[in-house]
C-alpha cells in the first residue's frame, strides 16, 4: 500500500516528510521532479509518485456535482 | 490528512452509490485484482453501497498470499542456513509452509528480521558483513522496482552479503492467466492503483480489446473505490469495455518511467509459480545475470522436501476469484487470524482477513 505525504525538505535522493505530524526520510530515487510542498505516494521508504493536485481539484468538483444531482433526484 | 478525507465525505458517498444504482441495470460481476482494494471495500462498506447488480470477487493481487508454498518453504530452508539474516515484509512471517513457517523457524533460534523497507535490509546487511543477509523479495510492479534500488545501492556501496530471493510477480499477464481459463466470468476489474502509478494504463489495453472486459484503475478510498465502480458500470451498461482512470491525482497513463527504467535494469521477465494458478509464463521477475552475485537462489542452494498444501484450504480459488472466503470450511473456525491455515488469513492485503475482520451478516447472507 502506499500513503500520501507531504515532502518538507529535499536533500539529493532523499527527501523528509511529514503526515499528521510524524516525520519520515524516504528516498525520492523514482520521482527526481519531487519538490519541497509537493506529496507523494510513499510505499515501503520510496514515493513511488507525485500527486497531481489539479487532477484531485477536478475529481472532487466531479464528485460534488454528482452528488447535487442525486439530491435534486 | 490530505487526500485521504476529502475522500471519505459521507455526503459524496451517497450521491455517488445513488447515481451507480440509477445507471445499473445488468447483472455483473467485477473483480478487484488487488488485495489492498479488498480490504479497503469490505472496511468501508462498499459492498453495501453498490447495488445487488454488482457482485464482487476478490482477486489474486496479495503477494503475500499468491507466493507458492514451494517458494515459502525455500524462504524457510535459507532461514535455516547458518550466519544468514532473513529479512522480509511483516506479513510474510505467519504464512505456515508445508513443514513450518518463518515465525516458527525464528523461535526456534533462526535469524529472521520483519523490515519495513528494503533499505533497511541494505543496511542490516552493511552492518553485518560477517553474515548473509538475504531479502525476501515478494511484490507486484509497486514494489519491484524497490527491490531494484536496494540491488543497485548494494552493488553501489559494495556490500556483497545481501542477497534478494526475487519471487517478484506482475500483474497483466496474470490477469491474462484468468482471463483465458474462464473459470471465472468477469465484466469487469477494478485495476490496482499502485500497481498502475509504476506502469501506467497501457498495459492494460489487451484486456477490453480480446476480452471485452472493462477496466477501471482505482485509488483506495471509498470515493475512489466507488467512481470507479460507476464508470465500470457505465462501460458495461453501454458495452463499450475500455480503460479508464478514476485515479487521476495518482496515475498517469504512461506510469512511472523512471521507476520502470530501474526496475526493467536489475530484473528480466521470467516465468512465475502462483498459489492457486500455478506456472504463469512471464509473469515473474528475475534478477538480470548483471547482478547474479545478489541473487539468493545463484548463490546459495538448499534441498527441499516436496511441497504441501494445507488440508482444506481454499485460499488458491479465493485467489482466482472461483471461492469467496466464506465458502471455505475452515473459515472463522479452524482458520482465524490469530492461527492462520492459509496465507489469505495471515495478510492485510489477503480476502480471507477482510471479511473475517470487516464482513457483515449480509456477506454471509449472500453466499
Amino acid at each position: 500500500m502506499a500513503v500520501p505525504v507531504k515532502i518538507v525538505s529535499v536533500d539529493g535522493d532523499e527527501a523528509e516528510t511529514e503526515i499528521a505530524g510524524v516525520r519520515r526520510r524516504v528516498s525520492i530515487v523514482f520521482t527526481p521532479e519531487a519538490k519541497v510542498g509537493d506529496y507523494v505516494l510513499l510505499h515501503t521508504g520510496y514515493a513511488i509518485g507525485v500527486i497531481d493536485e489539479a487532477e484531485a481539484e477536478e475529481t472532487l468538483k466531479l464528485l460534488e456535482e454528482i452528488a447535487s444531482l442525486s439530491e435534486v433526484h | 490528512m490530505k487526500f485521504i478525507d476529502e475522500y471519505q465525505d459521507s455526503k459524496l458517498v451517497r450521491g455517488l452509490a445513488c447515481k451507480i444504482a440509477q445507471r445499473s441495470t445488468k447483472t455483473i460481476r467485477v473483480m478487484e485484482f488487488c488485495g489492498g482494494h479488498t480490504h479497503a471495500i469490505l472496511r468501508h462498506g462498499i459492498r453495501q453501497l453498490v447495488p445487488k447488480t454488482v457482485e464482487m470477487r476478490s482477486g489474486p493481487g496479495c503477494p503475500v498470499c499468491v507466493t507458492a508454498t514451494v517458494d515459502l518453504d525455500k524462504a524457510i530452508a535459507l532461514a535455516h542456513l547458518p550466519d544468514v539474516i532473513i529479512t522480509t515484509f511483516g506479513d510474510m512471517i505467519r504464512v505456515p509452509g508445508s513443514y513450518s513457517s518463518l515465525q516458527k523457524v525464528k523461535a526456534e533460534g533462526a535469524d529472521v528480521r520483519i523490515v519495513y523497507s528494503t533499505t533497511d535490509a541494505v543496511e542490516i546487511a552493511s552492518a553485518n558483513r560477517g553474515k548473509s543477509v538475504i531479502f525476501i523479495g515478494i511484490g507486484f510492479e509497486t514494489t519491484a522496482p524497490t527491490i531494484a534500488a536496494s540491488i543497485l545501492r548494494a552493488q553501489r556501496e559494495e556490500i556483497e552479503n545481501f542477497h534478494v530471493l526475487s519471487l517478484n510477480k506482475l500483474t497483466p499477464p496474470v490477469m491474462k492467466a484468468l482471463l483465458e481459463s474462464g473459470e471465472t466470468k468477469l465484466d469487469g476489474i477494478v485495476c490496482p492503483g499502485h500497481v498502475s502509478v509504476i506502469i501506467g494504463s497501457h498495459p492494460y489495453e489487451f484486456i477490453p480489446r480480446d476480452y471485452r472486459v472493462a477496466c477501471v484503475i482505482s485509488g483506495f478510498e471509498p470515493l475512489d473505490i466507488l467512481l470507479c465502480i460507476d464508470k465500470l458500470v457505465e462501460q458495461i451498461e453501454k458495452g463499450e469495455p475500455k480503460v479508464e482512470i478514476a485515479y487521476l491525482r495518482g496515475v498517469k497513463p504512461e506510469g512511472n518511467r523512471k521507476a520502470r527504467q530501474l526496475m526493467e535494469g536489475v530484473f528480466e521477465v521470467g516465468e512465475a509459480n502462483w498459489r492457486g494458478i500455478g506456472i504463469v509464463p512471464k509473469s515473474g521477475l528475475k534478477i538480470r545475470r548483471k547482478y547474479e552475485r545478489f541473487d539468493a537462489d545463484k548463490a546459495f542452494s538448499v534441498s527441499l522436501k516436496p511441497p504441501k498444501e494445507p488440508k482444506g484450504c481454499r485460499c488458491g480459488d479465493i485467489i482466482r476469484g472461483a471461492a469467496m472466503p466464506l465458502e471455505c470450511t475452515l473459515f472463522g473456525k479452524s482458520c482465524t487470524p490469530e492461527s492462520p491455515v492459509g496465507p489469505c488469513m495471515v495478510s492485510s492485503e489477503g480476502a480471507c482477513a477482510a471479511y473475517y475482520q470487516y464482513g457483515t451478516p449480509e456477506d454471509l447472507h449472500t453466499l
